[in-house]
C-alpha cells in the first residue's frame, strides 16, 4: 500500500472535476443539437407531406394551396410587386398602424393602470365602466372607425389602440395593486414622496406583470392593424389577403398570413431583448438555472 | 429575591416626562374590521424610551406589539391619548425615524448601493454624495464585495446587513424594529445582534425594537417591557442592568442572564398561555 500525499489527492481530484465538467458541457451540448435536429425534422416532414399531398391531389391546392405555391407568391411579390404596389410599402404600412397603436395603447394603459391603482377611490368609480368597455367585443369598434375616421391609417391605429389598451390596464393596475406594502412603507420612511414612491417602487414592481401584457398585446395590435384594413383600407397586409380572398387566392392568403407571422415573431424576440434588459434583477427562473 | 432587584429592576409605571425621546401616553387604539366589528387592539398604552436609551417589548403573539410602532411612526393615530416622538406631538412620517422590518423590505430591482443609497437619495441627497455615503455604510456591515448584487444574489443574513446599512444611513434618532431578525438562522441572528449593537452604539439612537423571543429581549434592551395578550397593554417593564459592551454569543450563558431571563418569563408565560389559548378558540 502506498500512501497518496495531499498534493496529488488534489491534482488527480482537479483533474476528475474538468473531465466531469467537459463530459457534462458535451452532454448539454448534444441535448441542445437533438431538440433542433427534431424541430427541423417536423418542420420537413411537414412541408414534404403538404406538397406531397397536393402533387397527388389528396387535397385540393386550390383551396389549401401548397408550400411550392406559396413560395412562388412570395417571390412574386418581391419581385414583380403586389397589386397595390411593392410588398415592402404594404408590410412598412401594416406595421406604422401595429406599432402606432400599440405605442399609444400601451402608454395609455400604463398610465391609466397606474392612476386607478393608486387611487382607491377613482378605481372604485370607473372600475364599472372598464369592465362594460371590455366587454364590448373590439372587433365591431373596427368598423366604426372607419365611418369615422375613414380609409386611412387612423381607422387602423384607434382599432388596435382599443384593442392593446384594455389589456395593458389591467394588467398595470394589477401590478401596481400587488405591490408589496413592506417595502412601500419602507420607502415612506427612508423618506420618498409619493411622487417618488410611484417612481421607484410602484413602477418596477409592476414592470413584471406590463412586461407580460406587452407580449400578448403586440399580438393584438397587430390583429387590430390587419382587421382595420380588411374592413376598409387603401394599402397594407390586411387589405392583401382580403383581395387575394376575393379572387380565390389561396396561395396569396397563405403567403400574407405567413409574411405577417414573421413580423410578429421578430417583434416577440425584439420584446423579449428588451424584457430582460429591464428586469435583469431578476432571478433566473427555475428552468433556465441549469443551463 | 434581594438579587432579582439588583439584575432585572421592575419599574413602576408613571406619566412619561417632557424629554423622553418617545413618549406614549395612555394610548387606546381601536379600529372597524371591514366586517362593521370594533376591535382594540390595545389600550391605556404608556411607555416611555430616554434618549440614546434600547427598549424592548415581549408579548404573546397577536397582542399589539406591532402596533405600538406604527403609532410611533405616525402611519396609525392613537383613538384617544398621545404620542410624542421627540417632544413633539407625532403628525406626520418623521424624519428622525429609522425603521426595519420584519419582512424583507430591501427593493429586489436596486443593487445592494442603490438600495442603501435610497434614503438620502429620497431626501434630496445630491447623488455622488449619497454613494458615498452608502459605501462607507456598506463598508460597515462588510459588504463592500457585494456593493453591485442584487438582493436575491445574497443569504438572508446579508440582506438583513443590507437592510440594517439602509436604515442607519438615515442616522435616525429613533429607531424602530419589527422582529427584524425572527427569520434567521440562530447563528446568523446572534451574529446580526451583535452587528445592531454595535452600529448602535456608535450611533446612540433611541430603540424600541419588538420581539417574541424573551431571550434576544434580555440580551439587547436596556428596559424590557411585558404585553399583555390583546388588547395589549403594559404588564409590567424591567430594568436590565447587564454591562455594556454584550456580546450575544456569550451573554447566554451569563447567570445575571439567565436569572433576569426566568423572572420575566414567569411574567410572560401567563399572559402567552392566555394568548394561545384564545388562539385555539378563535382559530387564528
Amino acid at each position: 500500500m502506498t500512501a497518496i500525499s495531499p498534493t496529488e489527492q488534489a491534482a488527480t481530484r482537479a483533474t476528475s472535476i474538468v473531465a466531469a465538467e467537459a463530459q457534462a458541457r458535451a452532454r448539454l451540448r448534444k441535448r441542445h443539437a437533438l431538440v433542433i435536429g427534431l424541430r427541423l425534422a417536423i418542420l420537413v416532414v411537414f412541408l414534404g407531406l403538404w406538397e406531397l399531398c397536393a402533387d397527388y391531389n389528396i387535397i385540393d391546392p386550390f383551396f389549401f394551396s401548397s408550400p411550392s405555391g406559396i413560395w412562388e407568391q412570395i417571390w412574386s411579390w418581391v419581385t414583380e410587386g403586389t397589386s397595390q404596389g411593392p410588398l415592402w410599402l404594404q408590410i412598412y404600412v401594416t406595421l406604422e398602424e401595429t406599432f402606432l397603436g400599440f405605442a399609444i395603447g400601451a402608454v395609455g394603459g400604463i398610465v391609466a393602470g397606474i392612476i386607478l391603482g393608486r387611487n382607491k377611490l377613482l378605481a372604485d368609480v370607473f372600475s364599472i365602466y372598464i369592465k362594460i368597455a371590455n366587454s364590448v367585443p373590439r372587433v365591431v369598434l373596427g368598423s366604426v372607425f372607419i365611418i369615422a375616421l375613414g380609409l386611412g391609417m387612423a381607422s387602423k391605429v384607434a382599432l388596435a389602440v382599443v384593442m392593446v389598451f384594455f389589456v395593458v390596464f389591467a394588467n398595470a393596475f394589477q401590478g401596481v395593486r400587488e405591490a408589496d406594502r413592506a417595502m412601500i412603507a419602507n420607502a415612506q420612511i427612508l423618506g420618498a414622496s409619493p411622487m417618488q414612491i410611484t417612481r421607484s417602487v410602484i413602477i418596477p414592481s409592476a414592470m413584471s406583470w406590463i412586461l407580460a401584457s406587452l407580449h400578448v398585446s403586440f399580438g393584438f395590435a397587430l390583429v387590430g392593424a390587419v382587421v382595420g384594413e380588411f374592413l376598409g383600407a387603401k394599402q397594407g397586409m390586411g387589405l392583401l389577403i382580403s383581395t387575394a380572398q376575393g379572387a380565390f387566392n389561396a396561395n396569396g392568403v397563405f403567403a400574407a398570413m405567413i409574411i405577417l407571422a414573421v413580423m410578429a415573431l421578430v417583434v416577440e424576440f425584439l420584446i423579449t431583448r428588451f424584457e430582460n434588459y429591464v428586469v435583469k434583477w431578476r432571478p433566473a427562473p427555475f428552468n433556465e438555472q441549469g443551463t | 429575591m434581594q438579587s432579582q432587584t439588583m439584575a432585572a429592576e421592575k419599574l413602576s409605571p408613571a406619566a412619561p416626562p417632557a424629554d423622553a425621546a418617545i413618549a406614549i401616553d395612555d394610548v387606546t387604539l381601536r379600529f372597524v374590521t371591514p366586517d362593521g366589528h370594533m376591535m382594540t387592539a390595545i389600550r391605556d398604552f404608556t411607555m416611555t424610551v430616554a434618549r440614546g436609551e434600547f427598549a424592548c417589548v415581549v408579548g404573546p403573539t397577536g397582542c399589539g406589539k406591532s402596533t405600538t410602532l406604527n403609532l410611533v411612526t405616525g402611519l396609525l393615530r392613537p383613538t384617544t391619548g398621545g404620542v410624542r416622538v421627540m417632544g413633539n406631538p407625532v403628525t406626520d412620517i418623521s424624519r428622525d425615524i429609522g425603521f426595519v422590518f420584519q419582512a424583507d423590505a430591501l427593493f429586489p430591482w436596486r443593487s445592494v448601493i442603490d438600495n442603501v443609497a435610497a434614503g438620502p437619495l429620497f431626501r434630496g441627497t445630491p447623488k455622488a454624495q449619497a454613494y458615498e455615503k452608502a459605501r462607507d455604510w456598506i463598508g460597515r456591515v462588510g459588504l463592500s464585495r457585494f456593493e453591485k448584487h442584487y438582493p436575491h444574489q445574497l443569504s438572508g443574513g446579508m440582506r438583513k446587513r443590507v437592510a440594517l446599512a439602509q436604515t442607519f444611513i438615515n442616522q435616525p434618532k429613533i429607531l424602530l424594529m419589527d422582529e427584524p431578525f425572527s427569520a434567521l438562522d440562530m447563528q446568523t441572528r446572534t451574529a446580526m445582534q451583535d452587528e445592531l449593537l454595535g452600529l448602535w452604539s456608535g450611533l446612540k439612537s433611541s430603540v424600541v425594537f419588538v420581539t417574541h423571543d424573551l431571550e434576544e429581549a434580555v440580551a439587547l434592551a436596556d428596559k424590557v417591557y411585558v404585553l399583555t395578550a390583546g388588547p395589549g397593554t403594559v404588564k409590567s417593564v424591567y430594568r436590565i442592568d447587564l454591562p455594556r459592551p454584550r456580546v450575544m454569543a456569550d451573554i447566554r450563558y451569563d447567570p445575571k442572564f439567565i436569572e433576569i431571563a426566568k423572572v420575566i418569563w414567569n411574567d410572560l408565560r401567563e399572559e402567552v398561555q392566555l394568548g394561545q389559548s384564545r388562539g385555539l378558540q378563535t382559530g387564528h
